[in-house]
């Protein structure tokens, strides 16, 4: 049978996935705490294999002498630099405070260093957007 | 503390952390997951054989 008008009308106004308040907590605690986003998700596995994996890949980048970027670098590939670095989210406020990741480049893996550290922060970007999705229901 | 890695040894830690966050977030069920992960493993270090061998061919 075809849909009345207030029908479609209910529902075009419901969203598929409504925004409930977990699925903006998360997202900003998995964005702060690797893996937390998943693990308040009761999503245990998943949320410790994404947490060890994104402390790892950070704290192997500041162990090859990466670089930390700060917020004015100046240079468009340090602000970018910067945005890949900020994904970390605590892990990144305390290496800025601690002063880590600011020693001179002093052999050439401190490059890879450099990329482990932006990569870990991409990396929990993607991880914070899956919390999100989980808490929608778009994913179980 | 510093530590120095060899190149493949920093392609193979960065290859294996990325494939765990990549099968854990593209993928739904568990097993869809790990297939996943270890897809994306093969392919970061295989991608690594392939570049090494293409720079021995360009070096010769």
């Amino acid at each position: 049978m075809a849909k009345t008008s207030t029908e479609k009308a209910a529902t075009a106004s419901t969203p598929e996935y409504p925004l409930t308040k977990m699925a903006i907590i998360a997202p900003i605690v998995g964005w702060l705490i690797p893996g937390a986003g998943h693990i308040i998700q009761k999503r245990y596995v998943r949320g410790i294999l994404l947490m060890v994996s994104v402390v790892a890949m950070f704290l192997i980048g500041l162990g090859m002498n990466g670089r930390v970027y700060g917020p004015n670098g100046g240079d468009i590939l340090e602000m970018l630099g910067f945005v890949g670095d900020l994904g970390s989210g605590a892990l990144y406020f305390l290496a800025r405070i601690m002063g880590w990741g600011q020693a001179a480049a002093a052999h050439a893996t401190a490059d890879y260093g450099k990329t482990f550290v932006i990569v870990a922060g991409l990396l929990n970007f993607i991880a914070a957007a899956d919390a999100h999705h989980i808490a929608l229901g778009k994913k179980p | 503390m510093t530590f120095t890695l060899s190149h493949f040894s920093a392609a193979v830690l960065f290859a294996l952390f990325a494939s765990v966050v990549f099968g854990i977030t593209q993928r739904n069920t568990t097993m869809e997951q790990i297939r996943y992960g270890l897809y994306c493993f093969a392919l970061f270090v295989g991608g690594v054989f392939a570049a090494g061998w293409v720079m021995w061919l360009l070096r010769r």
